[in-house]
């Protein structure tokens, strides 16, 4: 995944970025930022005494199922977009955007499963830097899926015909993005925890 | 094409207000309020910024007088803030509150929105040739985030309990427990949501800025033609998008130790004012110093390259000389951006830091001295042999210079961990980061203001009242700070009340009040630039000269007062860099002027 954002990255920038989706590569680099803030943080809290660690639930392996196949679907629907193939767009727009939502409400079992066996936000172990991490994750995949029902709204209103090509690939490589950031923080914590 | 891309939805582009009238009318509320012209979002971020300098001036002159006459009581000062000062006395939460809002308003809210803020608004579009940034509205949406952030904070002044008082780095255990101080309850609430809302309004900017400087500059505008305020400022961008998002992420942990029971900061704490031991175990208060000092060092820098952008730019054009060693200074900067990430722990080095950590600091540290030495011997050989105009910019300028050198040299004292044991937390520090980032950036500032008045409002400022401000303010500012350098290498500490009752710092008592006495009047002073500008706005000497310094760059091709969309036609071709001035016997080529097969080479 992270290869294909590179090589589509380069080649719109010998064409010439256009400056949205040159915003969002540096919007996406502030993100990163954030994360890595928070990850670092998280290596420099386990060394230090009293630090408790919690096994991850597995129902988070079905989320990146999920956010994964969405990738795919939010690629197809791109590639639908540039070939015209509006009803194609739609349809694989739609699905991204419910399996977004889909990603979303997993997360949230998978943190009522964690609360309900006793681990909530009281303490300084990584269960308590796993709600923390993961819900500004979802928060911002929150902000994609938000932003795939703007596009996908306008792909349904029949007054204005929108063949440009921009909004949709900065949705698309944000959707990627929040793919690879989510794959990052799942490992992350399967490793460290 | 890009340009017409990001204006698509603003047909107006074109320069004359009669122009205006076919296309769109305007309305006060889209041309004043919410505007989207960057020149408009330059001065309310300018003005903004003025208010609020003026209200963090006027903390630090109330908390100097209580340091330069701690015995007195000042019946008025009752009058004026009530319970602030009960018995004309400032009581020791509010002289606190004072000193963190200070820090907090002048670095955040002053020296980053309305340094940064104005400067990067107005004259990245207008020097690399485009129409606006890349996207009007999230740049309009970035000052009102900041307008938000400020009216925040400045509501935090009025609560009960106070704004937050445990200093502007809000370290934890004081910044965690509201039971730990009055300000630590809602004050700090209503800190952290106007940092927060400031950390959105200075990211939105930051990457409006940087894709600007890199996808929509005019034909023929090279990276390596841009102007170094340009390159200046797009480097605090770098600085600012990369920095500020790990103080959120910092703030965010801090949000939840103090609301929803976690222990991220929090360890083993006995609170004395309610008699209880805390439950919070295994929480570090360290950890916050990491996250907000990754973002305090770079911070210090964003403060100061658009300062040493503006310098360079006003030093060559009424130096009349090419800037020395462009490249240098470009290496130069991104060296500094490079480094601030490097260094944060050096404001930690007393914190248990390991010693041999500590060391790799120090080595990062000093090797800042390298690209800044680098930068002020450039700014003085531009200096050198030159033909300089002593117009109000170029000596604020000139002033920036010479508070730059006079603020980093102390900065080598405190970047070695061995002498920051005696150093650190006294009056040398603040001596050390008031000269160097604060007044500096201050007098960059002001040069930039100067300088570009005639482009923002089509008028000027007034000489006689900018020369007295400049020499006023400069030696003010030497009066200020360079005492508090021998009060801190005698050991007296920062942030305390009242000195007096200390043996070793009672031989400070007339130097501090000396200190207060030039405080007030410096920050009396700055009421006539205030004046001078405001009255400027209105009634200055109007401009009659497209380009009234003779300068290079693209502004200047602009009309005297520029609409939205800068150029009423086509945006001028851009065929040189900016800094020919006195070449081949002539005084300056704009950047707009082929060049010549004949000409010598630069």
């Amino acid at each position: 995944m992270v290869t294909e954002m590179r090589n589509e990255h380069i080649d719109q920038k010998n064409k010439g970025t256009h400056p949205h989706k040159f915003t969002l590569w540096v919007g996406i680099a502030s993100i990163i930022m954030t994360f890595a803030g928070l990850t670092s943080a998280f290596i420099v809290k386990k060394h230090a005494p009293g630090w408790s660690t919690t096994e991850v639930p597995v129902i988070f392996l079905y989320s990146t199922i999920i956010i994964l196949a969405s990738s795919a679907t939010v690629h197809l629907s791109l590639k639908a977009f540039k070939e015209r193939n509006m009803l194609r767009y739609r349809s694989l727009i739609t699905i991204t955007a419910l399996l977004g939502l889909l990603f979303i409400v997993c997360q949230i079992i998978g943190f009522s499963q964690l609360w309900n066996a006793g681990i909530t936000l009281e303490g300084s172990g990584a269960a308590q830097f796993l709600y923390i991490i993961f819900g500004l994750h979802a928060l911002h995949v929150l902000g994609g899926a938000i932003a795939l029902f703007v596009i996908f709204f306008r792909a349904y209103s029949s007054k204005v015909r929108r063949y440009n090509v921009v909004p949709v690939e900065v949705v698309s490589t944000y959707w990627h993005f929040v793919d690879a950031l989510w794959v990052y923080l799942y490992i992350f914590f399967l490793i460290n925890v | 094409m890009s340009n017409d891309v990001a204006l698509h939805g603003h047909p107006e582009v074109v320069g004359s207000h009669e122009a205006h009238a076919h296309h769109h009318k305007e309305t006060f509320i889209t041309k004043y309020v919410f505007s989207q012209d960057h020149k408009m979002i330059a001065k309310q971020f300018l003005i903004t910024g003025m208010v609020w300098a003026v209200i963090g001036g006027l903390m630090s002159v109330l908390f100097r007088l209580q340091l330069g006459f701690p015995d007195e009581s000042f019946p008025w000062l009752e009058d004026v803030l009530g319970r602030w000062a009960k018995g004309g006395k400032i009581s020791a939460e509010n002289y606190y509150a004072l000193i963190t809002m200070h820090g907090t308003v002048l670095v955040f809210f002053v020296l980053t929105g309305g340094l940064s803020g104005t400067f990067a608004n107005f004259l990245i579009p207008l020097q690399i040739g485009a129409r606006d940034m890349a996207s009007p509205m999230m740049n309009m949406l970035s000052y009102w985030f900041f307008f938000g952030g400020s009216i925040v904070m400045i509501s935090s002044l009025f609560v009960q309990t106070g704004p937050f008082s445990g200093g502007w780095t809000a370290y934890p255990p004081l910044s965690a427990l509201g039971d730990a101080s009055p300000g630590s309850k809602v004050g700090m609430d209503l800190w952290i949501i106007s940092m927060a809302m400031f950390i959105i309004s200075q990211l939105l900017a930051g990457l409006n800025y940087i894709s600007t400087v890199l996808n929509m500059r005019t034909k023929g505008m090279s990276m390596n033609r841009l102007p170094l305020t340009v390159w200046a400022l797009f480097f605090t961008a770098v600085l600012g998008v990369l920095s500020f998002p790990v103080l959120l992420s910092g703030v965010v942990l801090l949000i939840f130790d103090r609301h929803a029971g976690s222990s991220f900061y929090l360890s083993d704490i006995f609170i004395a004012s309610t008699n209880t031991a805390l439950p919070n175990e295994g929480g570090s208060a360290i950890l916050y110093q990491h996250l907000f000092w990754f973002l305090g060092h770079p911070e210090v820098y964003i403060i100061l390259l658009p300062a040493m952008g503006i310098a360079s730019e006003v030093l060559s054009v009424n130096a009349r000389k090419p800037i020395f060693g462009y490249f240098a200074m470009i290496i130069s900067m991104f060296a500094i951006t490079v480094l601030a990430f490097l260094v944060w722990a050096h404001h930690m080095f007393v914190t248990g830091l390991n010693p041999f950590l500590g060391s790799v600091f120090v080595l990062l540290t000093l090797m800042i001295a390298v690209p800044s030495a680098i930068k002020v011997f450039n700014w003085l050989t531009t200096l050198f042999k030159a033909n300089i105009r002593f117009t109000p910019a170029m000596l604020c300028a000139i002033g920036f210079v010479s508070l730059f050198i006079s603020g980093g040299l102390t900065g080598i004292f405190l970047g070695n961990s061995t002498l920051d044991i005696h150093l650190h937390d006294t009056y040398f520090v603040i001596a050390h980061f008031h000269i160097v980032m604060g007044v500096s950036a201050f007098f960059g500032m002001f040069a930039g203001v100067y300088h570009w008045f005639p482009k923002m409002y089509g008028r000027y400022m007034n000489n006689t009242l900018a020369y007295i401000h400049f020499w006023g303010t400069i030696i003010g500012a030497y009066l200020i700070f360079w005492p508090m350098h021998y009060e801190g290498f005698a050991g007296m500490p920062r942030r305390y009340l009242d000195y007096g009752i200390w043996e070793s710092f009672k031989q400070f008592a007339e130097l501090n009040k000396f200190i207060s006495i030039v405080a007030i009047i410096t920050f009396a002073l700055q009421f006539l630039f205030l004046f001078n500008f405001f009255y400027s706005i209105f009634k200055g000497r109007k401009v009659k000269d497209q380009n009234p310094w003779k300068a290079n760059t693209l502004e200047w091709t602009t009309p005297i007062n520029p609409g939205h969309g800068n150029w009423p036609g086509e945006i001028p071709e851009v065929h040189r860099w900016a800094y020919d001035y006195s070449k081949d016997g002539r005084d300056f080529i704009p950047q707009t002027e082929p060049i010549d097969p004949n000409e010598s080479k630069h």
